[in-house]
């Protein structure tokens, strides 16, 4: 706990708590895109094609990524130096495996012919995933300072530490949500 | 902060405070206060909130003052079309376009556009937005809860500095050779999704971007900070039913905030990409000089409705704190409670929830589908009942009060008559039959300038003057106060009500000039008159500026904690409070923000515990 909240008396966190508040500002932003596609969609004119099927072992990729994560904290505060070390290494590097997957995703769209500026239908694609795949990033570095906090400092569970952990993991479990949500839409849309 | 740790109590809040407070260890851990240890960190990159709230207010009032000169240069050239304006040229420089035979200097139509977009977004953004509810939602969000600051007072200090950035860039983008963006504040496609559409269109649209982006960034920081402090820093004894309708109503605008300014941001990251990326999201086949261009199947009305979706909230976010201020202000100086404190609270909540679902109101002439319209029109004259409610109830606060007409109330009443004034002509314009033939005309301008506008700027200045003394410990200037009201309300009627006739009578808004319509030449002279009271309206801001930097360093010292008589936390802290706002342990709440004239007593502060046998509000 930082000193300038120690004043807090109540049960949540309030830095939790804004954590909270801010995803759910995430999630107008990408709300709003969606919705943005179901009108345009309606409008016609709109590019019908199949979706890569790489963004389905992405899909996968993050899933797992957020298991290994779960029990990482779990072993964190069971006492469990190393699994913690590990699994908390091991989500990381499955983040950027993902990034890497969208990335092949990208590239299978532009080999069906579905560039950028081909039809709104792509473009939406691109939009929607670059979006999640910079929210993915900002995870990425919340990753990348737990695991400096991890393999640096002593091993050690206390109430700042455990908060860190807290709040990296409900990050980490919202923008994979997000992108379960978006890959479930952008499925149920082209089944329509 | 030393010497205030130290200073023994000298009222009967303090003895409570030190009797019954609440002692959270803040003092201890806070020894010798690290936020405000040197210039830089006191005044530039300040966590405390009162500074902020302080730099919000200035850079705020800065951004008054240059978007309305840009609507005094607009309305120039509407009243005197055929008046030189070579006397700007040292000013606006090549804008000023001088025909060689006549030596008559006139406003170049392309910056016209541009001074009528800047005029738009900086008043709704940076003045009415930031400069209001990010100044005293700082103020008075931990001030009025017993918080000793924000949730996260870094990122309260990021959001301040946001807002700073995106009005550099924006200001910035005023100095282009191609001139600032000029499609609007809308910023509608395709004038702002093709570079080439208009001078403005290419870097200054690209600068207007990037600095509105910077602003939602701004916005976002500041609403999770203010949610999360109400919902979780209220001291002990604050239950949600004591809070003085001032933080309802920022919570409230925080939320709408936090919802729409995400809209907003992804109907921006759409225009990059169809400006910079070749998509074609809101443009549809477009020709210039007979060649068409790559871009087909966008369309343009979905960017209305993303930008919308944050739009109608958008006034909301504008007028709700006035309103939470008005509400507060009233009650203090007419010393009465507010009048159906609970029903206030359930408006504020009705207001921000129906805010969300009225957006195309907006669209009405944008091809919505009729049947369509119907439902946005059945909610939108909804909203006309918690406005109504609220309406009841600042009058029935006045009505049989002791009213004290300080500056402060006066505005609060002048925010009321607006509110009123420009809240019938919204039941005008929320018929979608009716507002097809009012949309396009100068009934518009009127309306919400003076519902959202002016009423805003109402709700502010009572503000300025009730929270002047909590937040310099001096007074502003009474007298310069008073005049500064009438003038103000005066020239704003005279500016505004004649707008509603040539409106009705079908003059157009967004024209350059109407001299080649024979049948608009009858309101030359009512454009004149119209251009006239802007600018002497605009001279007595010029008074309230004068008095309000006077006032910092010479205003009348501020000897009482209590000088209004106020029952709210923020008057039980020093004069001028330091970091931690109170000296010594957090005050403890017993009772509602609105016991004036109870049992015979002037006022109870919510410090003051309940006595035997009292009947309590809540």
């Amino acid at each position: 706990m930082t000193d300038d909240t120690s004043f807090s008396r109540s049960k949540i966190h309030p830095k939790k708590f804004a954590l909270l508040v801010s995803c759910a500002s995430v999630v107008m932003l990408f709300a709003a895109l969606t919705s943005a596609y179901v009108v345009r969609q309606a409008a016609g004119n709109w590019l019908e094609f199949p979706l890569p099927s790489v963004f389905w072992v992405s899909t996968i990729t993050l899933i797992v990524s957020s298991f290994t994560l779960h029990f990482s904290y779990k072993s964190f505060l069971s006492g469990n130096a190393v699994v913690y070390r590990g699994l908390l290494l091991l989500s990381f590097l499955l983040g950027i495996l993902f990034i890497y997957l969208q990335y092949k995703g990208w590239n299978a769209l532009v080999d069906i012919g579905v560039e950028l500026g081909t039809n709104p239908s792509g473009s939406f694609l691109y939009v929607l995933s670059a979006l999640h795949a910079a929210h993915i990033l900002g995870g990425l570095a919340a990753l990348f300072i737990a695991i400096l906090h991890a393999f640096i400092l002593p091993y050690e569970v206390t109430e700042k530490r455990k908060l860190r952990f807290e709040m990296t993991q409900i990050y980490w479990h919202f923008v994979d949500l997000l992108w379960i949500y978006l890959i479930v839409f952008l499925w149920l849309q082209q089944q329509s | 902060m030393a010497n205030v740790l130290t200073a023994a109590p000298h009222s009967e809040e303090d003895v409570l405070i030190e009797q019954m407070g609440y002692d959270d260890h803040f003092h201890e851990h806070h020894d010798g206060d690290k936020f405000q240890s040197s210039f830089i960190t006191t005044y530039i990159f300040s966590q405390d909130h009162k500074m902020i709230a302080k730099q919000f207010l200035i850079t705020g009032m800065f951004w008054g003052v240059i978007g309305g000169l840009m609507s005094l240069v607009f309305r120039l050239q509407l009243g005197f079309p055929e008046e030189s304006l070579s006397w700007l040229k040292p000013v606006l420089g090549k804008w000023i376009e001088i025909n060689a035979e006549t030596g008559m200097g006139a406003l170049s139509p392309d910056f016209y556009y541009a001074l009528v977009t800047m005029h738009g977004t900086i008043l709704v953004f940076f003045v009415l937005t930031a400069g209001l509810s990010g100044t005293f939602s700082n103020l008075l969000i931990p001030l009025q809860l017993g918080a000793r600051d924000m949730a996260s007072p870094l990122l309260n200090m990021m959001s301040y500095w946001f807002f700073f950035l995106a009005g550099l860039i924006m200001f910035i983008s005023l100095f282009l050779n191609t001139g600032p963006f000029s499609g609007g504040w809308t910023a509608y496609p395709p004038l702002s999704a093709l570079p080439q559409a208009s001078t403005g269109s290419g870097a200054g649209m690209t600068l207007w971007l990037i600095s509105l982006v910077f602003f939602v960034v701004s916005v976002l920081l500041g609403g999770i900070n203010y949610i999360t402090t109400v919902l979780n820093l209220r001291t002990k004894g604050m239950n949600m039913w004591r809070m003085p309708l001032t933080i309802w109503a920022f919570f409230v605008t925080a939320i709408l905030g936090l919802l729409s300014f995400p809209v907003l941001a992804s109907a921006f990251f759409l225009v990059m990409c169809d400006r910079g990326l070749g998509t074609s999201f809101f443009l549809n086949e477009i020709f210039i000089g007979g060649k068409a261009l790559d871009h087909v199947g966008g369309s343009p009305v979905l960017y209305q409705h993303l930008f919308w979706f944050l739009g109608h909230p958008e006034v909301y976010i504008i007028i709700l704190p006035a309103m939470g201020i008005v509400s507060e202000v009233l009650a203090v100086h007419s010393r009465k409670p507010v009048f159906g404190y609970k029903a206030m609270v359930f408006s504020i909540l009705a207001i921000g929830f129906l805010s969300f679902i009225v957006w195309a109101h907006h669209m009405f002439m944008s091809g919505v589908n009729p049947f369509l319209a119907n439902f946005f029109v059945v909610f939108t004259l909804i909203i006309a009942v918690p406005s109504a409610v609220k309406v009841f109830n600042w009058i029935a606060t006045l009505f049989g009060g002791n009213i004290r007409f300080t500056a402060a109330v006066l505005f609060g009443i002048g925010f009321v008559s607006m509110f009123i004034s420009g809240g019938l002509t919204g039941i005008f314009l929320g018929n979608s039959a009716i507002d097809i033939q009012m949309h396009d005309t100068y009934f518009v301008v009127a309306h919400f300038h003076i519902v959202m506008g002016v009423a805003a700027f109402f709700g502010m200045y009572a503000g300025v003057y009730h929270w002047f003394p909590k937040m310099y410990g001096r007074f502003m200037n009474e007298t310069l106060g008073k005049l500064h009201f009438w003038g103000t309300i005066i020239g704003a009627y005279l500016i505004f009500w004649p707008m509603h006739y040539i409106g009705m009578a079908g003059v157009p808004r967004r024209y350059y000039r109407f001299d080649t319509f024979q049948t608009f030449s009858q309101f030359d002279d009512m454009n004149k008159f119209i251009t006239i009271a802007a600018i002497i309206t605009f001279g007595f801001q010029l008074i309230m500026i004068i008095n309000f930097f006077y006032s910092i360093w010479y205003g009348k010292k501020v000897t009482d904690k209590n000088p209004w008589g106020a029952t709210t936390l923020e008057w039980t802290t020093e004069v001028d409070p330091g970091h931690g706002n109170w000296a010594g342990k957090l005050p403890v709440v017993h009772r509602w923000a609105y016991d004036y004239g109870k049992d015979g007593v002037e006022f109870i502060p919510q410090t003051t515990p309940v006595k035997e046998g009292e009947k309590m509000e809540h």
